[in-house]
């Protein structure tokens, strides 16, 4: 473990002493990118302030550069790392220009004035996040996309080793959340900074990070890479979900199936009194494949119809969304023609629904079947076309 | 974007308003210098002050009364503004300053008990002694503020918790005045309400002294304000340590403000009103410039404002505070109007 160049020895952080999270261990290498993910309030931030060392580290140690991080004075640990805090900062008449140039405190002299070389810097920093236009506007006056960005840029200026975001994304709308991280996985990588950041959209967390480390209660609730992190169970206990999906492959969250009523503690309470009256048995059956599906599960979900998909291979794109909102998926082995039993499944439930949705069926010779369901669906009237 | 434009742009609006600052300290010096009950014409101001020559009278009054009243207005009123400046980077808000947080007033119970002690027993009470006592006071009101921080966390609380504690310390000085011998009040009564009448050159040479090591030292500390002004988190990320520097900042401050407290008494607004006016001038917060722009502005709006108690009702004089009120509080209030506005 002594190898890594960052490094968290059973660290125990909290407030005033007291212990919130404990035993937090983790090896980091230069150039990573290590997300914390777990739900709110469970310690991101006290994690982060502890290694900045705004809070006192309870307990435990965290090794940085061959050095422990208490060794470090506050100047030295300065030209090292830099953050980027969630704190809304409201300077008095500074512009974007100022506030980057805030970033070459460390290296500036005793009045704090810039040289030509910090100046290009700063300059430097404002080009690596798109800012160059900000310069000499009011920072109090921008969006906040923008202002992360010069936050960011004022960090990168900083010239550190390791650069500590605490939820950087907040504020940002979708285009800008992207943007940011485009931004520090592309300078994570060129410059072989470090990043430690907090985020809250798991998906983006899956994405970006080379390393998760997921937070919940008062422990490391699992470390790992995002492959061995982003399990659907995983992900659903560490968030206490118990009324959506989480699909791991796209890292997409969904709503919880239509026609069900146990959504979250509402149904907790109504079960006693509506018990299985409650749920809705499926009268729609989709038809589809490759992808042209899931538009309707999703319409058919926003409508609270309970629905079943059919018949689908088990690596048709329908099929993981049908996974996780249909009722009943009538399925299908990869490249093997449809069976007997699949298409006998499949007429049945025709028989059952009262609707039959064709949601625009590829059929090729090994799904053949197919035509045969079709064709019972429209003998009975039941059978919808979109196309 | 060209920076170095930018940055020439900059430099060249600080140069135009410290050139206007200075313009201002010495029309206005001349003009305290040459009104009065004697009227005293430009030129033998002029020659007074260059080569000591002229009527017996004159130069009595320029030197004895007139110059060494003009040059404390200076002195006091640029320490009271830099010591409101010093408070708002604490406190990272601009509401903040020593006669609101009432550490003037607990700097001036504290050197009426001193003052009324010492007279008593010694016969008289040193310059020096009074601002240890100011000092001492200051200190008492700002822990005060402090352990009321960690609890109101809003600035609005803090306010109220200044403005009460303001008033409890007036009525003890009020207090101890009403029962104080005669001698003593003749005293203590001008001085307690705020006044730059009565000062000797021992008075100045002892406030130059004190006031400039503490500006000089407020200078040296303009880097880590600066880091300071984005927050704390953010100031210790840059390398500075910040409980050593929160409390550099309390010490300097308090010593400019007990300063101003022990020769004047407190005086309101000044410390709040110039460190806006100063910023929305020169277009910055950056303590570089702020620093000696504050000091500055301080000292010609303290003399403007000496001025005007002097004059508008001679022979009558007012309290200092009454006319830095009329000119300083409705800065305050517009201050507090933008702000909400901005929001």
């Amino acid at each position: 473990m002594a190898d890594y160049y960052f490094h968290l020895d059973s660290l125990t952080v909290g407030y005033n002493g007291k212990p919130l999270i404990s035993d937090i261990g983790i090896g980091i290498n230069r150039g990573e990118i290590v997300t914390l993910i777990g739900p709110n309030g469970a310690g991101k931030s006290t994690i982060l302030k502890s290694i900045t060392r705004q809070l006192a580290i309870v307990g435990g140690k965290v090794h940085f550069d061959g050095k422990e991080i208490r060794e470090y004075s506050y100047r030295d640990l300065s030209c090292k790392m830099a953050v980027v805090l969630t704190e809304r900062m409201r300077p008095e008449l500074m512009t974007c220009h100022d506030i980057v140039a805030t970033g070459r405190y460390p290296y500036t002299g005793r009045l704090g004035i810039l040289s030509r070389e910090d100046e290009d810097k700063v300059m430097e920093a404002m080009r690596a996040v798109h800012a160059e236009e900000l310069g000499s506007r009011d920072f109090n006056a921008i969006s906040d996309g923008q202002r992360q960005r010069v936050l960011l840029a004022r960090a990168i200026c900083q010239e550190p080793d390791i650069i500590l975001l605490d939820e950087p994304t907040s504020f940002l709308d979708i285009r800008h959340k992207l943007e940011l991280l485009a931004i520090l996985r592309k300078m994570a990588k060129a410059k072989n900074i470090t990043v430690i950041m907090s985020l809250h959209e798991i998906d983006l967390a899956m994405k970006i990070s080379d390393r998760i480390l997921c937070i919940k209660g008062d422990h490391i609730f699992k470390e790992g890479t995002p492959d061995e992190v982003f399990e659907e169970e995983l992900i659903r206990e560490l968030y206490s979900i118990d009324n959506g999906f989480f699909d791991p492959l796209f890292g997409s969250i969904e709503l919880p199936k239509p026609g069900k009523k146990n959504v979250g503690q509402e149904a907790a309470q109504r079960k006693d009194t509506e018990n299985a009256a409650g749920e809705q048995e499926a009268k729609t059956l989709v038809l589809s494949s490759c992808g042209s599906g899931i538009p309707v599960y999703r319409r058919l979900q926003k409508e609270n119809v309970p629905f079943i998909a059919g018949v689908l291979y088990k690596n048709d794109m329908d099929y993981r969304l049908a996974r996780l909102l249909a009722d009943r998926v009538i399925t299908e082995e990869p490249f093997e023609e449809l069976s007997g039993r699949a298409i006998k499944e499949a007429l049945e439930a025709v028989e059952a629904c009262d609707r039959v949705i064709d949601a625009g069926v590829v059929i090729g010779t090994a799904n053949r079947g197919m035509e045969k369901i079709l064709a019972a669906a429209r003998a009975a009237g039941k059978l919808e076309t979109i196309s | 974007m060209d920076y170095h434009a930018e940055n020439f742009r900059r430099r060249t609006r600080y140069t135009f308003v410290f050139i206007l600052l200075a313009a201002a300290f010495i029309i206005i010096t001349i003009l305290n210098i040459n009104t009065g009950n004697v009227h005293i014409p430009v030129e033998r101001i002029l020659q007074i002050i260059f080569t000591k020559t002229g009527s017996r009278d004159e130069l009595n009054i320029i030197w004895k009364i007139r110059l060494p009243r003009i040059l404390m207005a200076a002195i006091l009123g640029g320490a009271l503004s830099l010591s409101g400046f010093l408070l708002q980077t604490f406190f990272e808000n601009p509401i903040a300053g020593p006669f609101v947080l009432g550490i003037s007033s607990g700097a001036k119970m504290v050197v009426a008990l001193v003052m009324i002690y010492f007279i008593g027993h010694f016969g008289k009470a040193s310059s020096y002694t009074l601002i240890i006592a100011a000092f001492i006071g200051s200190l008492m009101s700002t822990a005060f503020i402090l352990a009321c921080s960690r609890v109101v966390k809003a600035m609005a609380g803090l306010l109220v918790a200044g403005i009460m504690i303001g008033y409890i310390c007036s009525a003890v000085t009020e207090l101890v005045i009403t029962f104080a011998e005669d001698q003593d009040i003749v005293n203590l009564h001008g001085w307690s309400q705020g006044s730059f009448s009565g000062m000797n050159w021992g008075n100045v040479y002892i406030a130059l002294a004190v006031v400039g090591v503490t500006v000089a030292l407020t200078f040296m500390l303009s880097k880590p304000i600066s880091a300071f002004q984005l927050g704390e988190a953010y100031a210790q990320s840059m390398g500075v340590n910040v409980k050593a520097f929160r409390i550099c900042l309390i010490m300097l401050s308090s010593i400019l403000s007990a300063t101003v407290t022990a020769f004047a008494g407190p005086i309101s607004f000044v410390g709040i009103a110039v460190p806006f006016l100063m910023k929305r001038a020169m277009n910055t917060s950056r303590p570089l410039v702020i620093i000696p722009a504050t000091f500055l502005g301080g000292a010609v709006f303290c003399m403007m404002c000496d001025l005007i108690a002097r004059m508008a009702f001679a022979p009558t004089e007012l309290n200092i505070s009454t006319v830095t009120s009329i000119f300083g509080a409705p800065v305050v209030i517009f201050m507090l109007v933008r702000r909400q506005k901005s929001r």
